[in-house]
């Protein structure tokens, strides 16, 4: 578990180094993607992968409501590195190995399941923008 | 000739910084519903409530009330720069506090778009290494298979990254720096230096994933760009394929 929060620290991290952001907000990208990937780590033995990757994703992109909030960013900053562990980089590997192997049947299997989770990240960032919105409304 | 009237200079000038401000924004990778309202923003805060401005990945069209042509820039190179892009987000902040003119503002802006990237390619492929190390271990890889990943990582990310200097194919970078990470992780478990060929090809792949675009495709269909949304999400999606299609060639060889 420790391992798991380390190497998606350092993940996140990095990705926030490809992308160029800003130095002074690296630290907070990884700690959306360590949150998001704990999330998903503690739930997806428990509850429907896809389930568990929208709760995940929810979470990531209400810490980076709050970042963009305290530190006046945009909030792609922090939630494209808090979102990229929970890409399905797997599934779509085994996916399109099985579609070279001429396995089509596992290879759409695994391509929709692929879907659905890129799907349900999709979900969790709109949930989350809503929740947020709705909250601004409601203090205002 | 007739001299241009100071009035009409000042829209001009208002009008250099919006476009300048949308175009830095754009070229960096911003969501094109953020550079709308930044472009619109700015306009206002200068004076000019009645602006338009339309933005798709590649073209920027905007238009005030006044008797002023309307402006049109072709974006051709996009990359992605979050600092930048925070940058941006910063100065029309600050022209809407009335902290700053737009004729201030566009000086400002000059700099940032001649600015150096906030990481040097370096320390970018270096954090793509370790990044790709990590995600063998996060696809519960062994640790055995770290340090083949790191390697595969490395060369895939400098690949990409040199190639699309040199190629101005679009997704032929991804494809080859994909053929490379295959090549290097078959390498290693043909010569038992790697123990999990799946995994290692995973984790170094990752950093050549598309996911700023995924993000952005997501939220610019969330704000209603339908336009933008949906070329985004085919560029991610052909992107994907690519890298799909460099790891297949390995593999059908194997």
């Amino acid at each position: 578990m420790l391992a798991q929060l380390i190497t998606s620290f350092i993940a996140s991290v990095g990705f926030g180094i490809i992308f160029n952001a800003p130095r002074r907000s690296l630290l907070q990208c990884g700690i959306a993607g360590m949150l998001g990937w704990m999330v998903y780590v503690l739930l997806y033995t428990h509850i429907d992968p896809i389930a568990a990757t929208l709760i995940a994703t929810f979470i990531v992109g209400g810490i980076s409501q709050i970042f963009a909030r305290i530190y006046k960013t945009p909030i792609i900053i922090f939630s494209v590195a808090g979102v990229i562990p929970l890409v399905p980089g797997g599934l779509a590997y085994n996916s399109m190995r099985n579609f070279v192997e001429n396995d089509y049947a596992a290879a759409t299997a695994l391509a929709a399941q692929a879907a659905m989770l890129s799907g349900s990240i999709a979900l969790g960032l709109v949930l989350s923008e809503v929740f947020n919105q709705m909250i601004r409304r409601a203090a205002r | 000739m007739e001299q241009p009237s100071t009035f009409s200079r000042a829209i001009n000038e208002i009008m250099d910084t919006c476009m300048l401000a949308g175009q830095i924004m754009l070229q960096s990778g911003a969501e094109t519903y953020r550079v709308e309202d930044t472009m619109t923003r700015i306009a206002v805060a200068s004076g000019m409530p009645g602006a338009h401005s339309y933005v798709t990945p590649t073209a920027i069209m905007f238009s005030t009330t006044g008797a002023e042509s309307a402006r049109l820039v072709r974006i051709d190179e996009r990359t992605t720069d979050l600092h930048k892009i925070a940058q941006v987000n910063d100065i029309s902040r600050r022209i809407s506090s009335g902290e700053l003119t737009a004729t201030e503002a566009y000086t400002l802006l000059k700099v940032i778009e001649a600015g150096p990237q906030e990481y040097t390619p370096w320390m970018k492929m270096i954090a793509a290494a370790l990044a790709s190390g990590c995600f063998t271990i996060m696809f519960q890889g062994s640790w055995y298979d770290f340090l083949p990943s790191v390697i595969a990582g490395f060369f895939g990310y400098t690949t990409m990254l040199y190639l699309h200097k040199w190629v101005q194919v679009k997704f032929f970078a991804e494809l080859s720096a994909a053929f490379c990470i295959g090549l290097l992780a078959s390498i290693f478990t043909e010569f038992h230096i790697g123990r999990e060929l799946d995994k290692i090809i995973i984790g170094s792949v990752m950093p050549l994933v598309p996911g700023l675009l995924i993000t952005n495709a997501i939220r610019d269909l969330m704000a209603g760009h339908l336009v933008s949304g949906i070329s985004k999400g085919a560029d991610a999606l052909l992107t994907a394929f690519a890298i799909g299609a460099g790891v297949a060639i390995i593999l059908t060889f194997m």
